[in-house]
C-alpha cells in the first residue's frame, strides 16, 4: 500500500470525521474533526490494513488569526507496512481535546508537552503538569505572541543567598531585523510603477 | 499483603518487631533522585515513591536544560538555525543537524551532490560511534565499573578531533548545512579515518573484554526492563530501545535516506529485550558502524560537497572576487537568507539514540514558522515509570544508563 491508496482507503472509512485529506510531498495529511481524534486513532492502531502502532509525537502549531488558534499535529508510523501520516485538528484555547492517553500510554507527555508550550487544555488526561518549563513558570512559551525573552530572568542574589526572579530588563532591545524586502520577486505592485503589469 | 500481616502477628507475638515485619505502608518512602547526580546522566529529577526497595512510582521532572530551541529557532534564518541542532544530542551533533538538512532539502526540493551524501553519511556514523561509546560505558560506570569509560573516552577523543579537523569545532560543528556540507575532507583525514577504523575493532574487543562476560555487569543487567513488543508500540519507541527486543527497524533500512541503500551493512537485534540485550546491541552496532565508514571512503567519489544552486549554497570565496553576482548571493544568503516554500514537512534519521525527526511548518519567508524537534529520548524517558515498576531501587540507575538518554534533546 502507498500513501495514495490509503488515503483512498480511508476516506470512505473516517466519512464525516473527515475534513480534508492533502498528499504533499510524499506525506499524506489528514484534517479531521476534533472530537474524532480518539476513535480515528484507534481505529488506525488496530485496523490489521493500517497498523499505525507507533505515535511519533503530537505537537501544537499556533496561528493567532484563526478563530480555533491552534493545530493539533500527530505524527503517526507503522513498522508493519512502512508508512507515515500525520493527523490534525483545530483547537482552541478554551475548549478542551480528548486526551489520546488511553489508546497510546506515551500521549502522557506530548499532551503535557503541547499544554506547557501552548495551554492547549486535554480532557481526560491523567495528569495535566507542565513539563518542560520552570516550576511556578506563567505563560505559554511557544504563543507567537509570547515574547522571546520572556517574561521574568533569574539571577543569584548575594545579600538574600537565593536565586531571585525579576521582570526581565534587556540591556539593549532585541533585534529582530526585518530582511524581507520589498523587492522580494519583484511580484508585487509598487506605486507609481507604470510599467507593472 | 496477607503475609506481611501474618508475619506481623508473629513478631507480635514474639515480642520482636523485625524490619521485615512491618505494617504495610510503613516502609514507603519517596525519595529524589538528581538533579545532581552522576547516574542521571544530566539534569534529570527523579522522584522515586519505594515500597522498602521496590520501586512503585517514577515521576520523572524534566525540563531542567530547556533552553526554548524551538521559539529560539523561529526567530532566526534557516542557517541560523542550524547551530542549535548541535546542542540537542551534544553527544552525536551532526545526527542531528542532518535530520533538520533533510528537511530543508525535502520542502525546497534540492538534492545533494553524491560526495556529499557520502561524507554526511560517514560522520552521521561517527556520531553513532561517539554516541554509542558514551553510552555503552557510561552504563558500565552506573553499574560500578569505573574503567571502560576511560577506554571509550580515548576513542572519543580521537573521533572527535576527526569533527574538529572537518568542521573546526570539536562538538558544536555546523558542519551539515542545507544542500550539502560545509567544506570538503582533505585526503589526509580520509586516510587518518580509514586508520582509526582498521585500529577500532581492537579497541571494542578490549572494551567487550571488560564488560560482556563481567559477573557484575551481567548481575545487574541481565533480565531488567524487558521490553516487549506491546510496550514498543504504547511508549513510540524506536532505534536501540526497539532492535534490542528483536524488532528489527532501522530507518537507514527501512526508509533510507542519503546513500544507504548502497551501503551493505546488518542490522543487529537481541533477543530478550533486556538491558544487556541493549548492550550487546549498541556494541553490535558499532562493529557495522565501522563497516560503513570504511564502505563510505571506498566509494566516496570526488566531486562538489554543495549543491549548485547560487540561491541556496554560498559562493566560492574565489569566486566572490571576482563575480558580481556571486558577492550579491553571498550577501543575500548571509543577511537574509534563503526562502523556503510554504508548506510542511516531516523527516527523520536514525539518530543513535532512535528515530530524530523534525516536523517543519514554513510560511514561504526566511525563518520557520514552526519547527518540532522530535527527539528519541523524550518518550524513551516518558516510559521510565512503565518500565521501573516493580524493580529494585538500584535497578533505576541501570535501566536509566540502558535508555541512552541526554537531556540537551530531551529538554530541548
Amino acid at each position: 500500500m502507498n500513501l495514495s491508496e490509503l488515503r483512498d482507503f480511508l476516506t470512505p472509512k473516517l466519512g464525516d470525521d473527515l475534513v480534508s485529506a492533502n498528499l504533499v510531498l510524499d506525506e499524506l495529511t489528514l484534517n479531521l474533526r476534533r472530537e474524532a481524534i480518539v476513535p480515528v486513532l484507534r481505529m488506525l492502531r488496530e485496523d490489521e490494513d493500517c497498523r499505525f502502532t507507533t505515535l511519533i509525537d503530537i505537537c501544537g502549531v499556533d496561528y493567532p488569526e484563526r478563530a480555533e488558534r491552534f493545530e493539533l499535529v500527530y505524527h503517526l508510523l507503522s513498522m508493519t507496512k512502512n508508512l507515515r501520516l500525520r493527523l490534525k485538528i483545530a483547537a482552541g484555547e478554551t475548549v478542551p481535546v480528548d486526551s489520546v492517553t488511553p489508546v497510546f500510554p506515551v500521549a502522557d507527555w506530548y499532551e503535557r508537552e503541547a499544554f506547557d508550550m501552548y495551554g492547549i487544555l486535554f480532557s481526560g488526561h491523567p495528569d495535566l503538569r507542565r513539563i518542560l518549563t520552570d516550576y511556578g513558570f506563567e505563560g505559554y512559551p511557544l504563543r507567537k505572541d509570547f515574547p522571546l525573552s520572556g517574561h521574568v530572568e533569574v539571577r543569584y542574589d548575594d545579600l538574600e543567598k537565593r536565586v531571585v526572579y525579576e521582570p526581565v530588563s534587556l540591556v539593549q532591545e532585541y533585534r529582530n531585523f526585518d530582511y524581507l524586502s520589498p523587492w522580494e520577486g519583484m511580484n508585487r505592485t509598487l506605486p507609481g510603477d507604470e510599467k507593472a503589469g | 499483603m496477607a503475609d506481611d500481616g501474618l508475619a506481623a502477628q508473629a513478631a507480635a507475638s514474639t515480642g520482636n518487631v523485625s524490619r521485615d515485619a512491618a505494617a504495610p505502608g510503613e516502609n514507603r518512602f519517596t525519595i529524589n533522585f538528581g538533579p545532581q547526580h552522576p547516574a542521571a546522566h544530566g539534569v534529570l529529577r527523579l522522584v522515586l515513591e519505594l515500597d522498602g526497595e521496590v520501586v512503585e512510582r517514577v515521576d520523572p521532572h524534566i525540563g531542567l536544560l530547556h533552553r526554548g530551541t524551538e521559539k529560539l529557532i523561529e526567530y532566526k534564518t534557516y542557517l541560523q538555525a542550524l547551530p542549535y541542532f548541535d546542542r540537542l544530542d551534544y553527544v552525536a551533533p551532526m545526527n542531528q543537524e542532518h535530520a533538520f538538512c533533510l528537511a530543508v532539502e525535502k520542502l525546497l526540493g534540492t538534492t545533494v551532490p553524491r560526495r556529499a551524501q557520502y561524507i554526511r553519511v560517514l560522520y552521521s556514523e561517527i556520531g553513532r560511534l561517539l554516541s554509542h561509546l558514551l553510552n555503552v560505558t557510561t552504563q558500565a560506570l552506573d553499574v560500578g565499573a569505573l574503567t571502560p569509560p576511560l577506554w571509550g573516552f580515548e576513542a572519543r577523543e580521537k573521533l572527535m578531533v576527526f569533527y574538529e579537523r572537518a568542521s573546526g569545532s570539536r562538538m558544536h560543528s555546523a558542519y551539515f548545512r542545507v544542500g550539502g556540507v560545509h567544506q570538503d575532507l582533505p585526503n589526509k583525514l580520509l586516510a587518518d579515518i580509514h586508520a582509526f577504523c582498521e585500529q577500532f575493532p581492537k579497541t571494542l574487543d578490549d572494551i567487550e573484554t571488560l564488560i560482556t562476560e563481567n559477573r557484575i555487569f551481567k548481575q545487574r543487567n541481565v533480565d531488567i526492563a524487558i521490553v516487549d513488543r506491546r510496550t514498543i508500540e504504547d511508549w513510540g519507541y524506536s532505534g536501540v530501545m526497539a532492535r534490542g527486543s528483536g524488532l528489527a527497524w532501522d530507518l537507514r533500512r527501512a526508509q533510507p535516506y542519503e546513500v544507504y541503500n548502497e551501503l551493505d551493512f546488518k542490522i543487529p537485534v537481541g533477543k530478550n529485550g533486556d538491558c544487556y540485550d541493549r548492550y550487546l546491541v549498541r556494541m553490535q552496532e558499532m562493529r557495522e558502524s565501522v563497516r560503513i565508514m570504511k564502505q563510505c571512503l571506498a566509494q566516496m567519489p570526488e566531486g562538489p560537497i554543495m549543491a549548485a544552486d547560487g540561491k541556496i549554497a554560498p559562493p566560492k570565496r574565489a569566486e566572490m572576487k571576482r563575480s558580481m553576482e556571486a558577492l550579491i548571493h553571498h550577501f543575500k544568503l548571509y543577511t537574509e537568507g534563503f526562502h523556503a516554500p510554504a508548506g510542511e514537512v516531516y523527516a527523520a534519521v536514525e539518530a543513535p539514540k532512535g528515530e530524530f525527526g523534525v516536523y517543519l511548518v514554513a510560511d514561504g519567508t526566511n525563518k520557520p514558522y514552526r519547527l518540532k524537534i522530535r527527539a528519541p529520548g523524550f518518550p524513551h524517558l516518558a516510559s521510565m515509570d512503565h518500565l521501573c515498576k516493580g524493580h529494585m531501587l538500584a535497578d533505576v540507575s541501570a535501566i536509566l544508563g540502558s535508555l541512552d538518554i541526554v537531556f540537551g534533546e530531551i529538554d530541548r
